[in-house]
C-alpha cells in the first residue's frame, strides 16, 4: 500500500461525494459549482495515472471553459426551482441506476484481469503530442471539423429570426401563462383534445 | 503499484450511474446536460485507467477526443436550450406542449 494508493482512494471519495452533491441539487448553479470540484479531482486523478497533459486540458476545458459556459447560460433563465418529486421521479431513476451499476460491477469483477495492479507510468507531453500527430492526425483534423460544424450550428441557432419572412410570423408565442384568462383559445383547444381522446376510447 | 484495475473501473461505473440517475430524474434541461457531462467524465476515467493498464497511449488519445466531442456537444446543447427557452419560455420539458393540438 503505497502513498499513491491512499491518494487514489481519497481522490475517489472526493469525486464521488461532490458528484453526488451535484446531482441532487435543485439549483443548477450549486450543481455546477460542485461539479467543478469533481472535475478538479478528476484532473488530479489523471495526473496520478500518468496523463499530465490531459490533466491540464481537463482543468482548462472542463473546469474552466465548459462550466463557465454553464454558469453564463444559467444566468439567462428565470430561476424556478421546483420540488424534487422523490417518489415519482427519483425512485425509478435510482432503481435504474442501481440495477445498471450492479450489472456493471458484476461484469468488471467477473473478469480475471480486473485484479491486475496498475504499474505507474507517465506519458510525457512531448511523447504524447508526437504520438498523436504521428498516428492520429486525421482524427485530430476530423475533430476540428466537428468543432467547426458545432460553431456554425450555434451561430445559426442563436441568430434571431428576422421579421418579414414567413417564419417570423409562424413563431410560437411564449406559453408562460397557459392557464391564464388571456388566452381564449386554450380552453377550446383542450376541449378539442378531450373530444379526440374520447373519440379514441 | 497503484490500485487494481477493477477499482478504477468501479469508480468510473459509480460515476456513470450517478450521471444516468441525474439525466433521468431531473426535470430541468440544464441538469440533464450536467448528467451527460458526468457520464463523459466517467468514460474518460475508464479510458485513462485502461491506457495505464495496457501501457498504450491510444487510451489517452481517446480521452482527448472525448474532451473535444463533449465540448462540442455541451455548447450545442446549451444553444438548443437557450433557443427552446426563447420559443416556449420554460426549460422544464414537462411543459413543452406546442405540438399539442
Amino acid at each position: 500500500m503505497t502513498v499513491y494508493t491512499v491518494i487514489f482512494y481519497v481522490l475517489a471519495i472526493v469525486i464521488l461525494g461532490s458528484t453526488l452533491l451535484a446531482i441532487t441539487r435543485r439549483q443548477p448553479v450549486h450543481a455546477v459549482l460542485y461539479l467543478i470540484v469533481a472535475f478538479l479531482g478528476t484532473a488530479a486523478l489523471f495526473f496520478m495515472l500518468g496523463a499530465p497533459l490531459l490533466a491540464a486540458f481537463f482543468i482548462i476545458i472542463y473546469a474552466g471553459a465548459i462550466m463557465v459556459l454553464f454558469l453564463f447560460v444559467i444566468m439567462l433563465f428565470q430561476q424556478s426551482p421546483r420540488d424534487l418529486g422523490l417518489l415519482s421521479e427519483w425512485a425509478p431513476a435510482t432503481l435504474l441506476g442501481v440495477v445498471f451499476l450492479a450489472v456493471a460491477v458484476a461484469m468488471v469483477f467477473k473478469d480475471p484481469g480486473s485484479g491486475i495492479v496498475l504499474q505507474g507510468a507517465v506519458a510525457e507531453p512531448r511523447d504524447f503530442g508526437r504520438f498523436l500527430f504521428d498516428r492520429y492526425w486525421l482524427a485530430v483534423e476530423i475533430v476540428s471539423i466537428l468543432l467547426l460544424v458545432a460553431l456554425v450550428a450555434i451561430i445559426q441557432l442563436s441568430k434571431r429570426r428576422e421579421a418579414g419572412g414567413n417564419e417570423g410570423e409562424a413563431r410560437v408565442t411564449p406559453v408562460r401563462n397557459t392557464s391564464g384568462p388571456s388566452d381564449p383559445a386554450a380552453g377550446e383547444r383542450s376541449n378539442i383534445s378531450n373530444a379526440v381522446k374520447e373519440g379514441h376510447q | 503499484m497503484i490500485v487494481p484495475l477493477g477499482h478504477v473501473f468501479l469508480l468510473a461505473g459509480l460515476l456513470f450511474a450517478m450521471g444516468l440517475v441525474c439525466l433521468v430524474a431531473h426535470r430541468n434541461l440544464i441538469m440533464t446536460l450536467i448528467g451527460v457531462e458526468v457520464m463523459m467524465n466517467a468514460a474518460a476515467i475508464a479510458f485513462i485507467g485502461a491506457a495505464l493498464r495496457w501501457q498504450m497511449m491510444e487510451g489517452q488519445t481517446f480521452v482527448l477526443f472525448i474532451l473535444a466531442v463533449s465540448a462540442a456537444e455541451i455548447s450545442l446543447g446549451l444553444a438548443l436550450v437557450v433557443s427552446v427557452y426563447r420559443r416556449t419560455g420554460s426549460i422544464d420539458p414537462d411543459r413543452y406542449d406546442i405540438l399539442k393540438w
